[in-house]
């Protein structure tokens, strides 16, 4: 405080010596970064290179760039993107914000039940609901007569885009939101009340202003998604281009990887100003939570609680009119037709097509992916937050973990194509391989799996390092012995996320199967592109089945889990 | 420590001529535009109990944390009984903590707990559990070995953590903030347990607080830091009643300060008073503007007044019941109403007469002044 820095020694203080300890951990911490950025980092590097390199490796500089830019049907998709995920944007979080109001400031009964259904479409793959949405409003739609009603000739475009993206984007948002509005502080209310301040002065000058930054957030989120979602356009977009098909299509149908890295690049950049902006609103949004905060209770009233109930029960209804349509078309054998409840498109997506094996890859991966995802992640993010040493790597990893979240599935598989598919990369057995899906599916959804862990881990004492340095207790037996076990919801939680999203994930993977690892969600778009409908949606309905089982299983194991394990937890006083 | 025992006085003696348990020589912790620790020297005696002591900020945790090895210090040297330990690692090093946090393991029982640090000794597991139950014992909760740490209280918990710290008879005890997340009463009770611990086992201890009653009451002798350097090293009575500088006399114990002059021959103008000093009060040429402390029971009142010099009037203006003992504001005539603290007893308090508006002589007690210079006191 008092000695100015010119007093100060130049020379890089000394460390302590290490320990076998620090040895260890360093090394694994290490291993940490060095997967980060092998498999986040140089991919994206990848584009970047490919972006000024002809399909020979020559460099060309800026000719793909100019090219692309000036190309007038590219620049009508990149448009098109742009419009349709604000519009999308402009419906999705409005709709969830009423939602989460419902759930979180109203007395309406059912809350519980409400928030799960709105979860639903989490566990699909963004392809069930342009499905559904087709068997409902498409040519042979039962539900044609409306839209026609409204002088609209088709479903396939931005109409379908849209519908299926607000289905898609609505829990994202609601999260958020719900979120937003739980950090409210009740006496801010109370203050109000005594002031004698009106219902709707409260709700703008208090409930507005509170959760202005979760809308921002959950506006940034939503449009990201929809910019650089894959599976329903490509599904309903019908002749309406849009970049993240555009890509796609250059790069797997063409080969035209030059363009494929220019517009991998421009998918990007909604990307990285969403993640500033987000990660600017997240830091407001703790700022708010630190504070001391009494949590606001809600108190009945009749016709307020009488109208949150009907919006939700609409919600829901819709909610489950797509899912139901999906899961209904995988049991009626054809589409106006013939309308028996049969299970053979189950039989033949399981059984008798040769996309027979897609199912259980998937299964694979999300057990692949729960396992060491779940235990990179949490060992990741333990030696960050309880170990010392190396202060240059840590910043780097959690720029790294927080990084992935800005890079869309899409660009992230362009990437691995681009790096791993490259004849020089001593990598390249990996390409086209269970390990490689696996691999991007624990990069691509490392961000908020490495937020729980820390939150998870900063909620334990710090000391418990310290203390066992002073036993003289290896730092890694503590991890096994106190850490692990205490965090172990935490972890069966990033565990049962990893499962559902690679579960329903397509964007990343879709550039990477090959016919031996075929995913589910792949095969449902290839089953739409042969106009087996049906199969189709067997197979997204399974999808949609498995994740809920796998959610009811982890519920049930996690609590006898617990009570066996974590009795601590329940004799703790208070 | 006001024993009058030889053979005590023989210990003493002893523990202070024999080779320190902890030399600490020149440690230094900056940063780029922070210095957290100027110069720090300081010896450490066998079986002492030593607190650092100070405000947030003021370098204790951190030089605490460089003694653990859980911070590097950016230079300086840390001999523990002759051993040089400056750039161990904390394994390497002998000691046990205690912190705040009491950082015990939620999952494991009490009894586990306890024996974290001796398992990893590989001993027989009749030997570790006799170990355990001898130290449970030691710390007043023989029965709590199956509990988990979530059921004890935080005092419980809190001995329970000084257990495992001793487990594996470590030379060296450092307790880090021991007594701050407990509630007052609970405080007390085991700030007279550590102490009488500490005593029976001889453990050197070191311990950081902010609490300056808790350091007054438990330790051996006082360390107190600002601003990372060591203000003065002494005895708790050293502290109170001769404290170094102005921030000592500010920080330990409430003290009253009264701007003034100084005439030469230990005597000081302050208002229209001529105020005697007979202690030790500095060397101060006639002129030098001081600054007088007075700690608020260093005044004589009704009975003993008599003859005594530095004698004032002054008027009640406000009274703070504190329980066994009151604080009145008196302000004092002869300097212009300038309010000075006072304590009284309870039945002073009613013999006296004090209450607000009543008029009151006292004197102030000359050989108590301490004499800072109004430059120094004014940081």
């Amino acid at each position: 405080m008092s000695a100015t820095a010119a007093t100060l020694p130049a020379a890089r203080p000394r460390q302590l010596a290490l320990s076998r300890d620090d040895l260890v951990a360093r090394g694994v911490l290490l291993a940490v970064v060095a997967f980060l950025v092998l498999f986040l980092l140089a991919p994206m590097a990848a584009i970047f290179v490919r972006a000024v390199q002809d399909n020979d490796g020559n460099f060309v500089g800026l000719k793909h760039v100019v090219v692309t830019l000036t190309n007038p049907s590219l620049l009508q998709a990149a448009w098109n993107s742009i419009w349709v995920a604000g519009v999308v944007a402009l419906i999705s979080v409005p709709a969830a914000f009423v939602f989460a109001y419902a759930l979180t400031r109203s007395c309406a009964p059912l809350r519980g039940t409400f928030r799960l259904i709105a979860l639903i479409p989490l566990l699909a793959p963004s392809l069930l609901a342009a499905i559904a949405f087709i068997q409902w409003f498409g040519n042979q739609g039962i539900a044609k007569p409306l839209l026609t009603w409204f002088g609209i000739s088709t479903i396939y475009g931005p109409l379908g885009m849209i519908l299926s993206e607000v289905y898609n984007t609505f829990p994202h948002a609601l999260m958020i939101l719900i979120t937003a509005l739980t950090l409210a502080d009740g006496r801010l209310y109370e203050a109000a009340d005594s002031l004698g301040t009106s219902t709707l002065r409260k709700f703008f000058t208090i409930t507005l202003p509170s959760c202005k930054y979760g809308l921002i957030s959950a506006a940034t989120v939503v449009f990201t998604y929809v910019v650089s979602d894959f599976g329903a356009p490509k599904v309903i977009g019908g002749n309406f281009n849009v970049l993240s098909v555009d890509v796609f299509t250059q790069v797997v149908g063409q080969q035209n990887f030059g363009r494929g890295a220019v517009v991998g690049l421009l998918l990007l950049i909604p990307s990285i100003v969403s993640f500033v902006i987000d990660h600017r609103v997240r830091r407001k949004l703790r700022a708010q939570l630190s504070a001391r905060s009494v949590p606001y209770a809600p108190k009945p009233s009749r016709g307020f609680d009488l109208a949150m109930t009907a919006y939700c029960v609409l919600v829901c209804a819709l909610l489950l009119a797509v899912v139901g349509m999906a899961l209904w078309t995988s049991l009626i054998k054809l589409w106006p037709y013939d309308l028996t409840l049969t299970l053979r498109h189950y039989e033949f997506v399981l059984v008798d097509s040769d996309l027979a094996p897609a199912y259980t890859n998937s299964l694979k991966l999300g057990l692949y992916s729960a396992v060491f995802g779940s235990l990179t992640v949490f060992v990741g993010a333990y030696l960050i937050e309880k170990t010392r040493g190396l202060d240059v790597v840590r910043p780097l990893i959690h720029l790294l973990a927080m990084l992935s979240m800005a890079v869309p599935g899409l660009v992230l598989g362009l990437g691995y194509i681009m790096f791993f598919n490259h004849p020089a990369n001593p990598l390249g057995f990996l390409y086209a391989t269970m390990p490689i899906l696996v691999l991007s599916i624990i990069v691509h959804y490392y961000t908020s799996s490495h937020l729980t862990a820390i939150t998870a881990l900063k909620a334990i004492d710090n000391e418990f390092e310290a203390v066992s340095a002073s036993l003289k207790v290896p730092f890694y037996k503590t991890f096994f012995r106190v850490t692990l076990p205490v965090c172990l919801p935490s972890l069966l939680d990033i565990a049962r996320y990893f499962f559902v999203v690679s579960m329903a994930s397509l964007s990343g993977v879709v550039f990477l199967y090959s016919p031996d690892t075929v995913l589910a969600s792949v095969a449902i778009m290839n089953l739409d592109e042969a106009g087996e409908i049906g199969p189709a949606a067997a197979l997204a309905s399974l999808i949609v089945l498995t994740s809920i089982a796998v959610c009811l299983v982890y519920a049930v194991a996690t609590r006898v889990l617990l009570l066996k394990t974590q009795a601590w937890r329940s004799v703790a006083r208070r | 420590m006001d024993l009058a025992i030889p053979a005590a006085m023989v210990a003493d003696f002893e523990r202070e001529s024999a080779p320190p348990a902890l030399s600490i020589e020149g440690v230094h912790k900056r940063f780029e535009r922070f210095v957290a620790l100027q110069h720090i020297d300081l010896q450490v005696r066998q079986g002492e109990m030593l607190c650092l002591l100070g405000p947030s900020g003021c370098g204790k945790t951190t030089l605490l944390r460089i003694i653990a090895g859980l911070e590097a210090q950016t230079g300086g040297r840390i001999v523990q009984n002759g051993r040089d330990i400056s750039w161990l690692p904390p394994v390497k090093r002998d000691y046990g903590i205690v912190f705040q946090s009491y950082a015990l393991f939620p999952n494991l029982t009490i009894a586990e707990n306890v024996a974290y640090g001796l398992v990893n000794r590989s001993r027989g597991k009749a030997e570790i559990a006799a170990r355990v139950e001898e130290l449970l014992k030691l710390v007043g909760l023989p029965t709590s070995g199956p509990k988990y740490p979530g059921q004890l209280s935080g005092g419980q918990q809190q001995r329970i953590a000084l257990a495992r710290a001793l487990a594996t008879a470590p030379r060296l005890l450092l307790l880090d903030e021991p007594l701050s997340a407990l509630d007052a009463l609970e405080r007390i009770r085991l700030r007279g347990e550590i102490r009488r611990l500490q005593q029976q086992l001889g453990v050197t201890t070191i311990m950081v607080t902010h609490d300056q009653e808790e350091a007054l009451s438990m330790a051996d002798r006082i360390v107190v830091m600002n601003h990372g350097v060591i203000e003065q090293i002494g005895s708790p009575h050293d502290i109170y009643e001769r404290p170094a500088t102005p921030f000592v006399a500010d920080f330990v114990g409430k003290v009253n300060v009264l701007p003034a002059v100084a005439l030469g021959g230990g005597r000081f103008r302050a208002g229209r008073l001529e105020l005697q000093c007979a202690g030790d009060c500095g060397d101060h040429a006639p002129g030098t503007p001081v600054r007088l402390y007075l700690r608020p029971e260093d005044r004589v009142v009704e009975g003993a007044l008599d003859g005594a010099p530095n004698r004032v009037r002054g008027r009640v203006s406000k009274v703070e019941f504190l329980g066994s003992s009151c604080m009145a504001e008196v302000r004092i005539d002869e300097l212009d109403g300038l309010p000075m603290q006072m304590v009284f007893s309870l039945n002073q308090l009613h013999d006296l007469n004090v209450r607000v508006g009543a008029g009151l002589e006292l004197a102030l007690r000359s050989d108590r002044i301490r004499v800072f210079g109004a430059k120094d006191a004014s940081q």
